[in-house]
Formats: structure tokens, C-alpha cells, sequence
């Protein structure tokens, strides 16, 4: 698919997917999911524990594939895509904000920002620090690129996580839980952060949170119980 | 730089304290591997050198005289014919035409030196004093490039006419006599010459420099009452431990008694061969202890990186990527243990070579790291650090990225 159809068709966009586990017998965790996302839009996930949301992220990240179902990504179907070709997919279209921040530890934190970039590359390249050292400038934290990400408060290594997560600018960018592991007042300049992003790139978000408050602060909520999407609104 | 080996070397400097225990485990492994080769290779050089020292690699002589029977009875109906031919004492006899084999035997391409003897009993008789003693009549120019007698002298020269005599050590010392002493030659055949010892050598073996007694090839004819022949050739080939196989196909060529040296010294070389093999046994559980070694710190390794290993994968790493990362290590260990390891093994041999030594403060035998050696021992360490890493390796690429991320 061109690049103006990949513009074209919506991020994410998921038809009657479901997703079961084990064999006998067989959990239906995700049942017949009908799921659209534009590019630009900032949703919110919300759902009780044991909803399936964390199924339904893994399967929008393509770290999972449906059992059975359509699930297409910038307009290409998943299912007729390898192994390689997934892995490919998935680190230029999409990025990822886990709840612990997930940094790797053995590196700096503008080696941690690098990582999408070199890894897409294949090697290291002079540029791909000069980009990681903006994403760190965007996030306020250029100060201490070359610090251990183990010598920094949570705040500041979810803002590396955010910072990696956006320096390939990727169309679609998958958070999940965000700001769960932060007290209110980092919690709320993270949430603010990845607004401020979106709006800038209009990269789509779709973050996973179980914070009423910060769910009605997105364009657009989607309720899933017991792996139904319940309920699909913008709040305001 | 490859984002593989960029991974590999961070995370190699993040568990330093595990890194620099296996570099230091395979270290010892690769120096006892490279000291135990030098010193067994040192030793084996050594026990070769003390034993060809004294011998040709082969010897060419004629076949052994043996009795032919005048009448062979037919055997008939009823008659048993019970007969024992009974062998002979061997006397000195020439090679026939041994001119013309010795310049077959010379333009054989693993014939490095070929050079002609006659030899047999006799006495060295020095006043009332008489020892027994194995006369060799040598050409002093051919024959020290088969067996390197020269380099041996500890006084005097090697006979350059036919009035001179050069004799073992252990000899002179029985006799009394020195370099430009009267000694008296009788051989077994009754002939008796008066020599001038011109010098005294010492092969390093008791019963050769007690016996051996050499002069010309042209004196030696005469006392042994061989003129014009000699009784065999010595010769020296190109490849030691082919020796076996030469001497059978100058046999088969010749016709004549060609033997070894791996023949007259079977014994030796079965203990050469138990060294080689004792040698090899310990460096092959050396590699496995290395291997086990290398492969338990990269398995727990990828234990410990399961979620990072996720979050690689989630950002775009192929398996093949996540592989590499690991064998990498692997590799990097074994590179980094063997460059330990031979710096260790060469200065271990140093050390030995320095304190292993005989009252003359000389080495007991030499012990040299070769280079071929060193290259072997990082070939292996390498290999077994890329093999160790293969399951780790495999174990990492296999990992689901969204059951290694929520792995806690």
C-alpha cells in the first residue's frame, strides 16, 4: 500500500475480531470487536479487570494475533502479513507506553529513545541521537541524556518512555496505563504531555486508564466488558 | 555499529560482575589449554629430539642371511620328513650396489638426507683397558645432516682422515683419554688400527656414548674388512611420523630391510601417543566446562531480560535480531576469555621455562607457545562461546513479546 493510502485509511480498524485462549476449554476473552480509529484521534480504553483490555492492546500492537476476525492496520490486513513482515509493521506504525514505563535499564536515556530508530535501521547512526536527543528536549529532560535511566524518579522515566515511543513518529500510539504507577500531579503533566503530541503530530492515541477523570479528558471513550465494546462516546 | 552488537556489548557491561567471571572462566580454560599443549608439545619435541639424536629415521641394510635348504624330500605315502633349518649368525655384509640405491633413495621427494655406514663390533683397547664397542664408519659431511652428531661435540672435531676417531663420552671417561690421545681399535674380525681421538661427543644417551666409536667411512671399510661396501643407509626424511610408511615403500621399492624409527621405537611412541591423547581428554573437558560455563550465565541471561527481550521485539527487533544479541555475547566472552586465556598460558610458560631447569640453569626442555597454537586456542574459544550461546540464543528469539512484557 502507498504511503497516501496508508494516510487514507483509518489507524486501526478491526471487524468481528474475536480472540480465545487455551483449548478445552476454550476462554473467549474478545468477542466480535468492531473498532475504528482515525488518525489524529485521542481515545480513551476503560473497562473493569479481566474486561480484556489488555488482550485488545496486545492484538492492536500486533504482539498477538486474533483468533478470528479482520484486523487492519493503516489499511493492510494483518492476517496475510509473516512474522517479519508484522515486526516490520509494527515497529514503523506503532508505539508503546506501558504502565512501567519498561526502559531498558543497560542503557542511557537517550540510548533508550535511539532504540526504535536504530532498531528499524539495523545499525547505529549519529542521527538517530540527535533525534533522540529532541524527543528528550521535547519531553524536558535533555539535561540527562546520558544518565542511567535507573538514577531517574518515575515521572521522568515515563517521559523517556513517551519520548521513545514518539521519536519514529509512528501514525498510532498505543499507552497503556500510562500514568497508573504516578502520584495526581506527574500523572496529570504526563496525561498533558501526550496531549500536547497528539494535537502537535496528530498521531492517534488510544490509552488504556482507569481513571474516570482522565478518560473524560479524551475525544472519544470506549467501554469494553467482558471483551465487548460496550460503549463508544465522546464526552465532549 | 549494528544494533546487535550495540545490544550485546550494553548489556555485556551491564552484568559486568557475571561477564567478568566467565572472561575469567574461560581465561583458565583457554591457558590451561595453551600451557598444557606447549608443555606436552615441548615434551614430546624433546623426547624426539634426545631419541633421533641418536638414529637415523630410517635404516636401510640388506635382508638377513638365511640358510637355503640343498634338498627338499618329496614327501611320499607314509613318510614324515621332519626337518629345522637353523638360522645363522649374522655377519657385516655390504648392500649390493649401494651406490645406486643410495642415489634412488636421495631422489626420493621425502628423503631429506641420506648418508652411508658401515658398521660392527669391536674393542677400544688403551693399555691394559678394553672396551667393547660399535665401530661406525661414517662421511662425516653426509652424515651429520641425518643424524646431528656436530652439534654434540663437547670437545675436538668429528674425523677428518683415516687416523682419527671420534668417540663418546662415557667412553673417554672410561679409558681415560682425551682429544689428541693414542687409542687402539681392534675389530671383532681380528683387525687392529691406531687412531688419534679428534673429539668426544655426547648424544645424551649412556649406552651410545659408552660404545659409539667413529671414523671415516674409508677406515671403517678397512677394520670391518668391508672394503668398497657399507652395511646400510641412514637416512633422514621430511615427515617424522610418516617415517613408517617411507621405510615400507623402500622396502617394497628396494627390497632390501628398510626400518623406522617408529618401529625401533614403538614403545615411545605409544607413550607420545597416550600423551597426545591424555592432552587431548583434558582440553576436550576443558571446552565443556567452558561451554556449560558460558551457556548457564546467558540462560539465566535471558531469564533476567525476558521483559526487555519483549519490549526489543515490541519496537521492531526480528528474532533473528534478538539471536544475534546473544550469540554476540557468546562470542564476545569466548574473544574476550581467550585473549585472557593465552596471555595467562604464555606467561605460565615463561614462568616454567624459567624455574623448570636443569643444574646448568638450561630448561629441561624447551616449551614454546607457537602461534599456531594461540590461534587454535582463540578459534576454540570463540566457537565454544558462539555454541554456548545457541540455546540461550534460541530460547530469546522464541520468547512471545506480550507474555515476556507482563513477565515480572
Amino acid at each position: 500500500m502507498s504511503d497516501a493510502g496508508e494516510r487514507d485509511a483509518p489507524v486501526l480498524e478491526l471487524r468481528g475480531v474475536i480472540k480465545e485462549f487455551g483449548q478445552d476449554p476454550v476462554t473467549r476473552v474478545l468477542d466480535r470487536i468492531d473498532l475504528r480509529i482515525e488518525h489524529g484521534e485521542f481515545a480513551a480504553l476503560v473497562g473493569p479487570s479481566g474486561s480484556g483490555k489488555s488482550t485488545l492492546l496486545n492484538l492492536l500492537g500486533l504482539l498477538d494475533r486474533p483468533t478470528a476476525g479482520e484486523l487492519r492496520v493503516l489499511g493492510r490486513d494483518t492476517a496475510t502479513l509473516d512474522d517479519a513482515a508484522i515486526t516490520a509493521l509494527r515497529g514503523r506504525a506503532i508505539g508503546f507506553v506501558f504502565q512501567f514505563h519498561h526502559l531498558l535499564p543497560a542503557l542511557s536515556a537517550v540510548e533508550n529513545v535511539m532504540l526504535p530508530l536504530v532498531l528499524a535501521q539495523g545499525r547505529t547512526r549519529a542521527s538517530d541521537r540527535t533525534a533522540a536527543l529532541e524527543g528528550l528536549r521535547e519531553v524536558g529532560l535533555a539535561a540527562r541524556a546520558d544518565e542511567r535511566t535507573t538514577r531517574l524518579s518515575g515521572g521522568q522515566q515515563q517521559r523517556v518512555a513517551i519520548a521513545r515511543a514518539l521519536v519514529g513518529r509512528p501514525p498510532l500510539l498505543l499507552a497503556d496505563e500510562p500514568t497508573g504507577n504516578l502520584d495526581t500531579q506527574t500523572a496529570d503533566e504526563i496525561f498533558e504531555l501526550l496531549r500536547e503530541f497528539n494535537r502537535r503530530w496528530r498521531m492517534a492515541f488510544l490509552v488504556v486508564t482507569h481513571s474516570p477523570e482522565l478518560a473524560e479528558r479524551c475525544d472519544r471513550v470506549i467501554t469494553l466488558v467482558d471483551g465487548r465494546v460496550v460503549g463508544d462516546r465522546r464526552p465532549r | 555499529m549494528p544494533v546487535a552488537l550495540f545490544l550485546a556489548l550494553k548489556f555485556l557491561r551491564e552484568g559486568k560482575a557475571a561477564s567478568t567471571l566467565v572472561i575469567a572462566a574461560v581465561g583458565v580454560g583457554v591457558s590451561v589449554i595453551v600451557f598444557l599443549s606447549a608443555l606436552i608439545g615441548g615434551l614430546q619435541r624433546s623426547l624426539i629430539e634426545k631419541t633421533l639424536g641418536t638414529q637415523a629415521h630410517v635404516v636401510v641394510r640388506p635382508q638377513e642371511e638365511r640358510p637355503r635348504p640343498q634338498l627338499r624330500p618329496a614327501p611320499s605315502e607314509g613318510v614324515i620328513v621332519a626337518s629345522r633349518e637353523q638360522r645363522p649368525a649374522q655377519r657385516v655384509r655390504s648392500i649390493v650396489g649401494w651406490q645406486r640405491t643410495m642415489a634412488e633413495l636421495a631422489a626420493d621427494p621425502e628423503v631429506e638426507a641420506v648418508t652411508p655406514v658401515v658398521t660392527g663390533p669391536g674393542f677400544a683397547v688403551r693399555g691394559t683397558a678394553s672396551k667393547s664397542v660399535a665401530v661406525l664408519g661414517i662421511d662425516p659431511a653426509s652424515y651429520v645432516r641425518v643424524v646431528t652428531v656436530d652439534t654434540r661435540l663437547v670437545a675436538g672435531a668429528l674425523p677428518r682422515s683415516g687416523t682419527e676417531v671420534a668417540i663418546g663420552s662415557e667412553l673417554a671417561d672410561d679409558l681415560g683419554v682425551e682429544v689428541g690421545d693414542k687409542l687402539r681399535i681392534q675389530a671383532a674380525g681380528g683387525r687392529t688400527e691406531l687412531f688419534t681421538i679428534a673429539g668426544v661427543f655426547r648424544l645424551g644417551n649412556r649406552e651410545v656414548d659408552a660404545r659409539w666409536v667413529l671414523v671415516t667411512l674409508r677406515a671403517g671399510q678397512t677394520l670391518l674388512d668391508l672394503v668398497g661396501g657399507v652395511s646400510s643407509l641412514e637416512l633422514r626424511v621430511r615427515a617424522l611420523f610418516e617415517a613408517d610408511r617411507t621405510a615400507a615403500r623402500m622396502t617394497a621399492h628396494t627390497g632390501l630391510v628398510a626400518e623406522s624409527w617408529m618401529q625401533l621405537n614403538a614403545e615411545l611412541l605409544t607413550a607420545l601417543r597416550s600423551q597426545g591423547a591424555s592432552s587431548l581428554l583434558i582440553q576436550v573437558f576443558v571446552v565443556l566446562a567452558v561451554t556449560i560455563g558460558i551457556t548457564s550465565v546467558l540462560v539465566v541471561s535471558v531469564v533476567q531480560k525476558r521483559r526487555e527481550i519483549g519490549i526489543l521485539r515490541a519496537m521492531g527487533a526480528t528474532r533473528r535480531r534478538i539471536a544475534a544479541v546473544f550469540l554476540i555475547q557468546g562470542g564476545a566472552l569466548g574473544m574476550m576469555g581467550s585473549i585472557v586465556g593465552v596471555a595467562t598460558g604464555v606467561g605460565v610458560a615463561t614462568l616454567f621455562r624459567r624455574t623448570a631447569v636443569d643444574p646448568r640453569g638450561q630448561p629441561l626442555f624447551p616449551i614454546e607457545v607457537e602461534p599456531s597454537l594461540v590461534l587454535v586456542a582463540v578459534a576454540i574459544a570463540l566457537g565454544t562461546g558462539l555454541i554456548a550461546a545457541l540455546l540461550p540464543a534460541l530460547r530469546a528469539s522464541r520468547l512471545d513479546p506480550a507474555v515476556a512484557i507482563r513477565h515480572e
